[in-house]
């Protein structure tokens, strides 16, 4: 079991009496790349917002990397520093450079030097293509610059896990590709990732398995090729056709 | 009615070298006869009956108005003049009544401020009643301004203040590595450094009790304190209020609701009269730490509010944002949250700021003279009777200078910190 990441074990969780995640069961082995669609309302930001305990769990166990998240906050921001995130909203700092936001959780929660830290966000920078930009402010860039800045600030953390909270939802269509593009080369590079999308195109090149969820629940898991080949569940199908 | 002002024809572009001097005359005459009437008494209109030459100057600048209002007259000036204060027969009748209200109210003010005052002299007998009587501020000049510190000591007070001026003005020409230190120094040691300076007592300088402080000099002196205290109790306590700890923030609520429900005038009668018996025997608290430490906590209260709007203002994605990359609270607000909040309420923090500063001459109540104090005490001195609108005004015009400057500075502050969201 130790090789599993992450290990999420009957995790329930509600907003007030509505329930959004139903005893969800997951593991993720590491440098395993999974993909979570689902129509909207169904759970998946709330269950990858659990795993670095953005919102709580109620019920249930979930343990990061051999920790357990409890109400320990030393635990929380010990595993929220292993855990990268990116948002759909990109949730850059606008007071701050694109380059001060890389290195503002590095120097001041990693405490590492402010000149390594600066020589690390430019390598990260430079992995996503935006060198060019460090000097600039979010406000000056596009979207999808925006979005690839903000992989490369939660990459800075040098994170264990990525989780993308539909990364490319609030992006113009022609800044989708760049986006996806980084997201891949990290695939490749052999991150863990576990992405909320509804890119098939790129859950198909990248994913090992795809979690299908509705209504809090996961109702079907199943390696990429089944997954799309032959689904089992019946709303599987149906969402299938409706976004194919 | 139209039809007989327009004998000559509607005013358009064609007809330009006939209406513009028909419409600049009878504009002029109008001004000409309110300017006569209201500063020299002549009446150039008294021909007409009585109830209308009243409104004559009205009804010239009327028509000359109304000839002058040619639309797309070719001539840059006159289309400008008309777009802006000549658009429609409404607004020119607003015009009119302003500058008729300038003509009649400037040169009597100039005249009582400047032509007719008296500068020259040193005693009451100097003074004609036509014009403000300078030579009391004159004579008064160094009590205004230092109270009644000691003429000898005087020196203590400059040095200060220029110290302090000199700090802030470099501020703006070191280099930013040495900034932070500065800034460090300017809150946390030069209060110290220049309150040993004034009030003495050690290092061979005489002791100067506070209650001989005042002027000018106290104004600054307790604003300046008040500021520095203010700003972090009332950032604690806007975080306070929207902490999820519930001793906290209702301990933060209570507070702010009580320091905002109360008028800073019983506040401060309450520091000076009822503190003191609350206090152990033999604890003695000058007074003007009680006072300085009452507004301090007055004013923290509105500052902590104005903070809360900011950093409701921001979404909450800046939150999950920090948070995901490992922040714990402190480090969360100090490095995220509050520089973007505390940039969008500058306008509310320089408000505060300035109500501050204006709030300062109400210590007059417990026997603090700062500049409104010591002109109520200069104006009751019986060789100095009667000058009361000599020293409102002088005060007027050097808190409009002060806090006009302070909100020159607030808007810079909010051009250079402007960044695109």
């Amino acid at each position: 079991m130790s090789e599993n990441i992450i290990q999420m074990e009957k995790v329930s969780k509600w907003f007030g009496d509505f329930q959004a995640l139903k005893d969800i069961d997951l593991e993720v082995a590491q440098k395993q790349k999974i993909v979570v669609c689902g129509p909207s309302g169904s759970g998946k930001s709330t269950l990858i917002r659990c795993i670095n305990r953005l919102e709580e769990h109620q019920q249930g166990k979930i343990v990061i990397d051999g920790i357990e998240l409890t109400e320990n906050t030393k635990n929380i921001e010990q595993i929220r520093a292993e855990v990268g995130m990116v948002f759909q909203q990109f949730n850059l700092f606008p007071h701050l450079s694109i380059l001060d936001n890389c290195t503002l959780a590095p120097i001041w929660v990693k405490k590492i030097p402010k000149l390594k830290a600066e020589e690390l966000a430019l390598k990260q920078l430079e992995s996503v293509k935006i060198t060019d930009q460090a000097k600039k402010f979010p406000g000056q860039l596009s979207g999808g610059q925006q979005q690839r800045a903000a992989l490369a600030r939660a990459l800075c953390m040098e994170p264990k896990i990525m989780l993308f909270d539909e990364p490319t939802s609030a992006l113009d269509p022609e800044m989708i590709k760049e986006v996806l593009d980084a997201m891949v080369d990290l695939a490749k590079a052999g991150m863990t990732m576990i992405v909320v999308t509804h890119e098939m195109g790129f859950a198909k090149e990248v994913a090992d398995e795809i979690i299908f969820m509705d209504e809090g629940m996961i109702v079907e898991r199943a390696n990429t090729e089944d997954f799309f080949a032959n689904p089992k569940n019946e709303r599987t199908k149906l969402f299938l056709s409706q976004i194919l | 009615m139209i039809k007989i002002i327009n004998f000559l024809g509607t005013p358009s572009r064609e007809k330009f070298s006939l209406f513009v001097p028909i419409g600049i005359f009878l504009f002029s005459l109008g001004l000409i006869d309110v300017t006569l009437n209201s500063l020299f008494d002549v009446n150039i209109t008294s021909f007409f009956p009585r109830g209308l030459n009243y409104f004559t100057p009205l009804i010239f600048g009327f028509l000359g108005l109304y000839y002058l209002r040619i639309e797309f007259s070719g001539n840059k000036m006159l289309d400008k003049l008309n777009i802006n204060i000549n658009s429609n027969w409404f607004n020119s009748i607003l015009t009119l009544l302003i500058i008729f209200v300038l003509i009649q109210n400037i040169p009597p003010l100039l005249n009582w401020l400047i032509i007719d005052a008296n500068f020259v002299g040193t005693t009451k007998k100097d003074c004609s009643d036509s014009g403000a009587c300078w030579i009391f501020i004159k004579i008064w000049f160094p009590r205004l301004m230092y109270g009644l510190y000691p003429n000898a000591e005087l020196w203590r007070i400059n040095t200060s203040f220029i110290m302090l001026i000199t700090l802030v003005v470099a501020l703006f020409y070191i280099p930013i590595k040495l900034k932070k230190y500065l800034i460090i120094f300017l809150i946390f040691v030069f209060p110290f450094i220049m309150f040993n300076l004034i009030h003495g007592g050690n290092f061979g300088l005489v002791w100067v009790e506070t209650t001989a402080w005042g002027g000018l000099s106290l104004t600054f002196i307790i604003s300046v304190f008040a500021l520095i205290l203010c700003f972090p109790i009332g950032m604690f306590l806007a975080l306070g209020r929207r902490s999820s700890a519930p001793v906290t923030r209702y301990a933060s609520i209570g507070f702010i609701e009580f320091w905002r429900g109360v008028p800073l005038i019983t506040v401060l009668f309450m520091a000076s009269v009822m503190f003191p018996m609350f206090l152990p025997d033999g604890v003695y608290m000058d007074k003007l730490f009680r006072v300085i430490i009452a507004i301090t906590l007055f004013e923290a209260a509105y500052m902590a509010e104005v903070i809360r709007g900011g950093l409701q203002a921001l979404p909450r994605g800046q939150y999950d944002a920090a948070k995901s990359l490992g922040m714990g609270y402190w480090r969360l607000h100090l490095l995220v949250i509050l520089p973007q909040a505390l940039k969008l309420v500058i306008p509310g923090i320089a408000n505060t700021f300035l109500a501050l500063v204006k709030d300062t001459p109400l210590i007059l109540v417990v026997g603090l003279l700062e500049l409104v104090g010591m002109i109520d005490m200069a104006k009751t001195n019986p060789d100095w009777l009667g000058f009361a609108t000599e020293g409102y005004v002088f005060a007027g015009i050097l808190f409009w200078i002060i806090c006009f400057n302070m909100s020159r500075y607030s808007q810079r502050l909010e051009e250079k910190y402007k960044t695109d969201r």
